[in-house]
């Protein structure tokens, strides 16, 4: 190619995602602070609540870490997501939003770049997250766990998108934080991520039964304990394919909007 | 390479029962040939940065139709953008990574191969001034590095049609000619047509081969500095009498030249035409009628005072006056 010679030109989604993938990837991968919680996350949680928890578990009869495990998994997997959006607000204020959608990019493609990053990060910390579990003594389900590991991937994904949508609406970290925060907050009580919903009163189960949290959690928790039927999992896959197509539409349609 | 006809946009201000709709953009018609660059110029909020949104696909009108490198903006909105470059005044790089790659990755956006990409924006970084920051984060350049660090971003998939919005906004006057020198030579040495939005006067001046002026969502001029300037009715002639006596002697023998004298105190002005003629005549006038001048100023039109005859405002006081239209949060879908 000559010095301002019209280049060749080729599209594409996946390339195109994939070009802000490694770009993303880069960015983080260059910020230790990233990779270090990023990796100290889902050791900590285990470690110190681990021990914490463990009694009041046993109570429930079975081994105490694939019970608490999975909900350690699913609490990183949307917490971890959730704040995904923050990042985006950085990059739109510099303009990077904008200079991106005036390329003939997909918009899709700009968003799932970016989700591909999230979707990583997740993956990664459930695999430490899982491996310490064994070291601890949970109980080796090869299967039951690939696909406790898929469906947080996906709820996490879900998180993902839902989070850059909302950062490219409201565009302020000022009003991002407390919203997130007093979403995740009933979520994370009501989902029996750390203790069991069986613990609490009557109304209180009723109430997280409409939570799809809570049934993403079971299901989780029952591929840990290898019951792979769609009786114990099928809630769960359902609600986290069903928030996952909404979020992923909701993406979409935000990095499509004037402004965004 | 750009034709526009009545391009509109409104969109709602407010809440409530103080919801209005506001027109950012009222019935706009442009035309912009090839190899020109043409300056978009006006107060903040008069209707630029809506008009340039539009034209680069990021922003549907309300109504009006736009053609861009031959594409229509609303149907055809990915061919216009593969055919663009776009340099806003924000910015375009993340402070924290390195200016080649946002280069690079920003290239393949558009399609282009990694390799094509680092071997034009390696190019660019020589011919834009930016030889061995390849490997600097744009938080530590400075504003000049950083503005030609985006217009190298704009240009990296070599587009026949470059949109700078205010480009030299927040720069130092150094900085700001330099960087006229390289949108300059966007034309001389890229074969790029030009379209710059700016409030800045001298800029429009020194760069544009045509002005489109708008104010208020309308356009209100389109011709050439020269000729706009023309429009103007002569030099402004100044002159400070020395005495307060002489006043009035002064300012009868200006507005035997002049049809517009104004007085202030013990200065008298008005618009001369050819005052560069005129003036030696009232000069030997003024000394035969006993005047003594302390000082005495003969100043071309500007573009600021075409804006006035054509507006009614300085640019400046229309800038302090005019809502800040083009910043507003406007919600609509662009495909």
């Amino acid at each position: 190619m000559t010095e301002f010679e019209q280049p060749v030109l080729k599209s594409g989604f996946f390339r195109e995602s994939m070009v802000v993938f490694n770009r993303q990837l880069r960015m983080n991968l260059r910020n230790p602070a990233w990779v270090l919680i990023g990796v100290m996350q889902p050791i900590l949680y285990l470690l110190l609540f681990g021990p914490l928890l463990e009694p009041l578990i046993e109570q429930l009869g079975g081994n105490a870490y694939n019970w608490f495990v999975p909900g350690m998994l699913v609490q990183l997997g949307i917490f971890g997501a959730m704040f995904a959006g923050f990042s985006l607000i950085g990059e739109w204020r510099e303009g990077v939003i904008e200079a991106e959608r005036v390329t003939p990019a997909s918009r899709g493609a700009l968003l799932f770049g970016r989700l591909y990053r999230d979707l990583l990060q997740i993956l990664v910390q459930a695999i430490i997250l899982v491996a310490l579990g064994l070291l601890m003594g949970m109980d080796f389900k090869p299967v039951g766990i690939l696909v406790g590991i898929a469906i947080t991937v996906m709820i996490g994904g879900a998180g993902a998108a839902a989070s850059n949508a909302f950062a490219l609406l409201v565009k302020s970290e000022d009003v991002m934080a407390p919203v997130t925060n007093m979403l995740l907050m009933p979520i994370l009580l009501l989902s029996g991520i750390f203790l069991p919903m069986s613990f609490g009163a009557q109304w209180l189960q009723t109430l997280a039964d409409v939570i799809p949290t809570k049934h993403i959690v079971d299901a989780v928790r029952a591929s840990f304990f290898g019951d792979l039927g769609i009786a114990d999992i099928g809630w769960g896959v359902g609600w986290t394919a069903v928030l996952f197509a909404l979020a992923v539409w909701w993406g979409i349609s935000t990095f499509r909007k004037e402004n965004a | 390479m750009i034709h526009a006809r009545g391009l509109r946009h409104t969109f709602a201000s407010g809440h409530g029962k103080q919801k209005k709709e506001v027109v950012a953009v009222d019935g706009v018609d442009l035309d912009v040939e090839e190899g020109e660059v043409v300056g978009f110029l006006g107060p903040n909020g008069a209707g630029k940065t809506t008009t340039l949104r539009i034209l680069t696909t990021l922003l549907k009108p309300t109504a009006g139709t736009a053609t861009v490198a031959g594409f229509d903006v609303a149907t055809q909105s990915v061919d216009v953008r593969r055919s663009i470059g776009y340099c806003s005044q924000v910015g375009s790089t993340f402070s924290g990574a390195y200016a080649g790659d946002e280069v690079v990755d920003h290239g393949m956006l558009y399609g282009m191969s990694k390799k094509d990409a680092v071997a034009h924006g390696q190019a660019l970084f020589e011919r834009l001034q930016l030889d061995g920051l390849w490997r600097r984060k744009p938080r530590n350049m400075s504003g000049g590095q950083k503005r030609r660090l985006d217009i190298a971003m704009a240009l990296i998939h070599a587009p026949k049609l470059v949109f700078l919005d205010e480009p030299t906004t927040g720069l130092d006057p150094q900085a700001r000619a330099n960087l006229w020198d390289h949108i300059a030579s966007l034309r001389t040495d890229h074969g790029a047509t030009v379209f710059l939005t700016t409030h800045y006067l001298d800029e429009a001046d020194t760069l544009a081969d045509r002005l489109v002026v708008i104010d208020q969502g309308r356009i209100v001029a389109n011709d050439t500095p020269e000729n706009l300037k023309a429009a103007v009715s002569g030099d402004l002639v100044s002159l400070e009498v020395a005495g307060d006596e002489q006043v009035a002697i002064a300012r009868d023998k200006l507005a035997s030249i002049s049809e517009s004298v104004e007085v202030d105190d013990r200065f008298v002005s008005g618009r001369v035409p050819r005052a560069g003629k005129a003036v030696p005549g009232l000069l030997r006038d003024l000394e035969s009628s006993g005047v003594s001048l302390e000082s005495i100023e003969v100043a071309r039109p500007t573009l600021d005072d075409v804006f006035l005859t054509l507006t009614g405002r300085s640019l400046r006081d229309a800038e302090a006056g005019t809502p800040e239209a083009d910043s507003a949060a406007e919600i609509q879908e662009v495909n």
